[in-house]
């Protein structure tokens, strides 16, 4: 890796650091606050990351994880099992991959505006089905017991607390999270892997630079492309499973609030890549937290408001896609349905 | 019996079934009938080439063989067996591989990366890889195919990115090896370099179908020829037993007039003058390296040379628009005024005012709004003209009767003002773009490709109207990569290469094959590539019509 | 040859996607237990069927002609400007900013400046995405829509820390002068002797929408300015070889889309609640997008689709007032809209372009 591809990553091990130095405690607490928070950008990130890279504009993530947190909060409500939970998740979010799929592969649509009225979709929806099924003006009934996924204790967490650095963070921080927050960091590796390692990932990530090249190879390119949308389906359906059954006990009206946008973000500052997006949506997420930590956030010179830091991400975003800080070149074929040439 | 079944192959004249037969293919887009009835047998270790104007049907036939569309009747038989090529993957497994104009290439991937894509050996890379590059080092030294494994696409030059193409077909064991177009991004030296390939590919065993609208390569390199016009295979011959001439008027179905009747040219005062014109582009690539240019008041001068050799640049810059981020130097004096070349004041419109008419390379992408009415174009460019407007208003009423004066006087069919250009005819759109440009009496006239994928019957009424501007007293620049064009029209021809004025002729005393040599980079002092101190492979990737992305 | 005739393309592949939305969300209501003819009536009579419904529904309508005609215009620059919502949120800003800070004796002085202010600052914000994305470009869509989050958390900081009375706990702007109040269209009735629309928020501003609705249309198809807006939507290339610079048209366009996004404040902020209240836009610039999309980017469409979505809009309020029905059910039926019109649009477009093809071939034999 290159110096200035690993910048994400010093600049986010430079908060966790200063803020640990500053204040050890709150710092500790904001850190696994921010891991929890990152979760659900980093799996919608990823997401992204395989739609995009197959050449299909997914501006849909905000929606399709809605979609999931409802169905997963009431699946999860009804059953009891935060496991069946995350298939109904998984399911409402593959639903609208269908529909994503369907008018931007099949019927060459425009992938942008399909991404817009899947958002709009989901966040009628929910709430339309939603207040017809519990009357709670949208929200789920509260989620208990097994309905939720709970925090698991990795293993030796109790024996290594007491030992220096090491304890705080394995212990304190890696320990104790839900099994979905497990998974979804593993998923950067496996990203990588399938995306750099594999046929597939060769064939994916050809179709979104050139699906011509593909085409001629004769591999189906409108195959190819639904499996990308379907992976993303299953990101998104998991992410807003964590934000409904693991995150919050329960559904509540736009839950998402705007996170998809910000995973979004997130992919473009990684430059739809897998290692990156981590760092990126742990930066995000570390926001998030400061910003709940500290709504005034006092720097002795300038107090920041909490809007300031709630409003970073965009505003990063902007910067990176204005290109003065590294610029961000997204896969060639993307956002442009694949038509044979005559 | 077909012409096609009568020919027997120029070399293996045996009873061997043919690679390829085609008996009765036709296929229709709407109403457009882009093949009828084609007959055509390819004997196996043969080169057969199949020639024809543009349009007349190739690129949908050879479509047809790749699977890319389903023909509406007729059969297709590989090697004696009737096969229906539903889709690529058929075409492949029948040992059918193709280079297509318009290579499909991954760019940012490597060349083995490209080798490997939709053929590769379980589902992991790496045995994949290492696999394909064992066979490309055995096929690099078989055929003389030379290009680094593990080099990115991007990063490598036209002509090594079309050896990566035929390298995919030979990868995937293609026996029957389709090539489209193939020299159109080549230098003459590249060109022979693939004709060398092809020809031990065939020597190999291998059959060769080659796509082209270049007699002289037909002549060069095939065994036998087919003809195509209009969507119908109309001869099929041995290449030695046919002549330039015969072919000619085979592809046009009548004779064709090579040359354009005018009289020689009695050029006035200095219109353009070019000094010591240079252009580097965004990448930092030089383009243009110092052009010198004068047109008079009365002449044609012609440009030739290979596409994507500085051409389209110094055409951009002459009409004001030099590509974005590119730094250009030197002088344009305009009636020996001198003209902006960069910043402020340097736009296509203010060109316009200096007297500059522009038909540019592409109609459909610059000379014409494809989804405007026919009228709406007549105005394009000339939207601050004063006769279109009326203070911020345009003056429509006043441009649909222009317009229909237009297509009257350059026979636009159909005289539809309000049809969308696209619905027009490649002919016809052309002519709507060239009687704009010409009926403002521009004192220069810059010209690109003014025949590119036109009829026969446009090309000659087109080539008339450029004659008269010059026999009224206008300077003309004709650019063109058909050197039959620039050999009809021009009065003086400048040749370019490599961004470079290679050198100047006049029609009358040079032969096609000295402007070749010259079009290859080959000074008069120099007469063989090597010493010209220029690598062959060094055609621009940037400057080749590129695909959209 | 054109493959289907224009009054097809213009009302036909529209009224479909309609009808397809309308029946859809007709299946969902049934799937919740809801009689769909009953919804209809309910929103009918509450939209329709009195003054005071139309009222209402002109009122939103006003809403969705500027933000339909802020898409529109972008788009024909073939720009997707999807930040009207941010921009008409900052175009309450201006207003606010105008109205508390400038003495404005009369409505009659207040309502132009106030327009000056209302479109001066939607159009700012839409000035950054389209300098980005003519100098350096950056994605328009991408920028546009992290505009709508900083717009949001801008005003959200205003409000709370600038804007807000003394006192006050509301995140909101103080009251704007008595003196600059516009007249609602009930006034203007009573003041030609007729009883109309009593407490209805509808104002003048739907006049004004009416004017901008023909101004546009001016704009595109009748100036120079919107020829070359056409030109570039269609082809940058040949809007460079025509000598039009993209950079400069891409700025004006999105200056103009910004600006018609911004003027919704007047309707909104300065016509409705008289001072600028948090999420005041509540919306309506995504609702712009379904309009544009709906009305063909005309005005004359836009303002059709903005009626449609106006009546859409105040019969959901009625639906969720006299039935179960969640006022939801609108922002679904604006995504089937936009889901056919904008994306499904060649699922509905091929069969209906077959079917007059072969009519064609029928009917009129050779060609």
């Amino acid at each position: 890796m290159k110096f200035k591809d690993s910048l994400i990553a010093l600049i986010v091990l430079g908060i966790c650091l200063v803020w640990a130095v500053i204040d050890g405690g709150a710092a500790s607490q904001g850190i696994g606050s921010a891991l929890r928070l990152m979760t659900p950008l980093l799996l919608a990130c990823l997401a992204g990351l395989y739609s995009e890279r197959a050449g299909v504009f997914d501006i849909g993530l905000e929606g399709k994880m809605l979609m999931a947190a409802f169905t997963a909060a009431s699946v999860a409500y009804l059953t009891g099992s935060a496991w069946l939970g995350l298939l109904a998740g998984i399911g409402g979010s593959l639903a609208l991959s269908l529909v994503h799929g369907l008018a931007s592969i099949t019927f060459r649509g425009n992938q942008l505006i399909a991404g817009v009225a899947i958002n709009f979709l989901a966040s009628g929806l929910t709430v339309l089905v939603g207040q017809n099924a519990f009357g709670l003006g949208g929200r789920t009934p509260a989620l208990t017991g097994a309905g939720r996924f709970q925090p698991i204790t990795l293993p030796f967490a109790d024996a290594l607390r007491d030992v220096p650095v090491v304890g705080p963070i394995y212990s304190g921080l890696i320990s104790g999270n839900t099994i979905l927050v497990y998974v979804a960091l593993l998923l950067v590796p496996v990203t990588w892997w399938v995306l750099f390692r594999t046929r597939f990932g060769l064939r994916l990530r050809a179709v979104g630079e050139n699906p011509a090249s593909v085409d001629t190879a004769g591999v189906s390119v409108t195959r190819l492309r639904y499996a990308a949308v379907a992976i993303c389906g299953i990101l998104c359906g998991i992410a807003g499973a964590y934000l409904a059954t693991g995150l919050s006990a329960g559904f509540v009206k736009e839950m998402t609030a705007g996170r998809g946008f910000i995973a979004l973000a997130a992919l473009i500052f990684a430059k739809w890549r897998p290692w990156q997006a981590l760092f990126a949506t742990f930066l995000f997420g570390l926001l998030e937290a400061i910003a709940n930590l500290y709504p005034n956030l006092d720097l002795g010179f300038i107090t920041i408001p909490s809007m300031f830091m709630n409003a970073l991400p965009y505003i990063l975003t902007v910067i990176i896609l204005a290109g003065f800080v590294g610029r961000a070149i997204p896969p060639r074929a993307g956002g442009e349905p694949y038509v044979k040439e005559r | 019996m077909t012409a096609a079944s009568d020919m027997m192959g120029g070399r293996s004249a045996t009873t061997a079934p043919a690679a390829i037969e085609l008996r009765g293919i036709s296929k229709a887009f709407g109403p457009v009938q882009a093949n009828r009835n084609i007959n055509l047998s390819v004997p196996k270790g043969t080169i057969h080439g199949i020639i024809g104007e543009n349009g007349a049907g190739k690129s949908t036939l050879m479509s047809i063989l790749y699977g890319f569309y389903k023909p509406d009747s007729g059969q297709v038989l590989v090697n004696g067996q009737p096969i229906t090529i539903a889709d690529s993957q058929t075409a492949i497994r029948a040992g059918i591989g193709m280079v297509f104009q318009h290579f499909k290439l991954v760019q940012n991937f490597t060349v083995l990366e490209n080798i490997i894509l939709g053929v590769e050996d379980g589902a992991l890379l790496r045995p994949s890889l290492s696999k394909a590059r064992g066979v490309l080092k055995q096929l690099a030294t078989e055929y003389q195919l030379n290009v680094d494994p593990d080099e990115t696409i991007e990063n490598l030059s036209v002509g090594h990115q079309q050896r990566v193409e035929i390298l995919k077909a030979l990868y995937r064991q293609a026996d029957i090896l389709i090539l489209d177009e193939p020299t159109g991004v080549l230098t003459p030296a590249e060109a022979d370099h693939l004709f060398r390939i092809l020809e031990g590919l065939r020597d190999e065993g291998k059959t060769i179908i080659l796509i082209t609208h270049k007699l002289r390569e037909i002549m060069d390199i095939t065994d036998n020829v087919s003809v195509m016009r209009r969507g119908e295979m109309v001869a099929s011959v041995k290449t030695a037993e046919t002549s330039p001439e015969h072919l000619a008027e085979l592809m046009v179905g009548r004779k064709v007039l090579l040359n354009v009747e005018k009289t020689p040219a009695t050029p006035k005062a200095p219109i353009l003058e070019v000094r010591n014109l240079t252009m580097t582009d965004i990448e930092g690539v030089e383009r243009l390296r110092g052009i010198d240019l004068n047109i008079r008041a009365g002449e044609i001068l012609g440009l030739a040379g290979v596409s994507g050799n500085g051409q389209t640049t110094l055409l951009e810059i002459l009409g004001g628009y030099p590509p974005k981020g590119s730094k250009v130097g030197g002088e344009i004096r305009m009636n020996g005024a001198p003209l902006p070349i960069g910043g402020r004041g340097c736009d296509a419109a203010q060109r316009r005012r200096s007297g500059i008419g522009h038909i540019p390379e592409d109609r459909q992408v610059e000379g014409l709004i494809m989804d405007f009415a026919a009228w709406e174009n007549v105005a394009f460019g000339w939207q601050d003209a004063p006769e279109f407007t009326k203070g911020m208003l345009m003056d429509n009423a006043a441009i649909r009767a222009d317009a229909a004066a237009k297509m009257e006087r350059f026979d636009v069919r159909p005289r539809n003002p309000n049809l969308a250009a696209r619905n027009f005819s490649g002919g016809n759109q052309q002519k709507i773009v060239v009687a704009r440009e010409i009926e403002r009496n521009p004192d220069l006239l810059l010209i690109g490709q003014p025949t590119r994928g036109v009829d026969i019957g446009a090309i000659e009424f087109i080539h008339k109207q450029i004659v008269a501007l010059r026999d009224a007293g206008k300077a003309i620049l004709l650019v063109s990569v058909e050197l039959d064009e620039i050999l009809a029209l021009s009065d003086r021809i400048a040749v370019m290469f490599d961004g470079r004025i290679m050198g100047e002729r006049l029609p009358g005393n040079t032969t096609t094959g000295e402007l070749g040599l010259l079009m290859a980079g080959v000074t008069d002092t120099d007469h063989t590539p090597e010493n010209a101190g220029i690598p062959p492979g060094t055609a621009h990737v940037d400057d080749l019509p590129q695909e959209p992305v | 040859m054109e493959k289907m005739p224009k009054w097809a393309d213009v009302i036909l592949t529209p009224l479909i996607s309609l009808i397809l939305a309308m029946a859809i969300s007709a299946l969902v209501i049934l799937a919740i237990g809801e009689s769909p003819v009953m919804a209809m009536k309910t929103m009918v009579e509450g939209a329709l069927g009195s003054s005071y419904g139309w009222g209402f529904t002109l009122y939103y309508a006003t809403n969705f002609i500027f933000t339909g005609l802020a898409v529109m215009v972008a788009y024909h620059a073939s720009l997707f400007n999807i930040g009207g919502e941010g921009q008409a949120a900052m175009g309450g800003l201006g207003v606010a900013l105008v109205l508390l800070y400038l003495p404005l004796p009369h409505w009659a002085i207040a309502l132009p400046v106030a327009m000056i202010g209302a479109a001066a600052f939607g159009a700012a914000w839409a000035f950054i995405p389209a300098y980005l994305q003519a100098k350096r470009g950056s994605h328009i869509v991408i920028t546009t829509i992290m505009f709508n989050f900083i717009a949001a958390a801008a005003l959200n900081y205003v409000l709370v820390n600038k804007l807000r009375p003394v006192g006050s706990m509301d995140p909101a702007s103080a009251r704007f002068p008595e003196s600059t109040n516009i007249p609602a269209l009930t006034d203007i009735a009573a003041g030609l002797g007729l009883e109309w629309g009593k407490n209805t928020p509808v104002n003048i501003t739907f006049l004004v929408a009416i004017v901008a609705c023909l101004l546009i249309w001016l704009l595109i198809w009748r100036t120079r300015l919107g020829y070359e807006i056409r030109v570039l939507g269609k082809s940058e290339p040949g809007a460079v070889y025509a000598g039009i610079s993209p950079v400069r048209i891409t700025v004006i366009a999105m200056l103009i889309s910004g600006g018609l996004a911004g003027l919704m404040a007047i309707n909104n902020v300065m016509g409705e609640s008289e001072r600028l209240v948090l999420n005041a836009v509540e919306g309506a610039g995504f609702i712009g997008i379904a309009v544009a999309l709906m009305g063909r980017n005309h005005p004359f469409g836009v303002f059709l689709a903005a009626l449609l979505f106006g009546f859409l809009y105040q019969g959901g309020g009625e639906l969720a007032l006299w039935t179960s029905i969640p006022r939801e059910l609108i922002v679904v039926i604006q995504a089937l809209v936009i889901l056919f019109t904008g994306a499904l649009d060649n699922m509905v477009r091929m069969p209906l372009e077959r079917i007059f093809l072969s009519m064609r071939r029928t009917t009129g034999g050779a060609k």
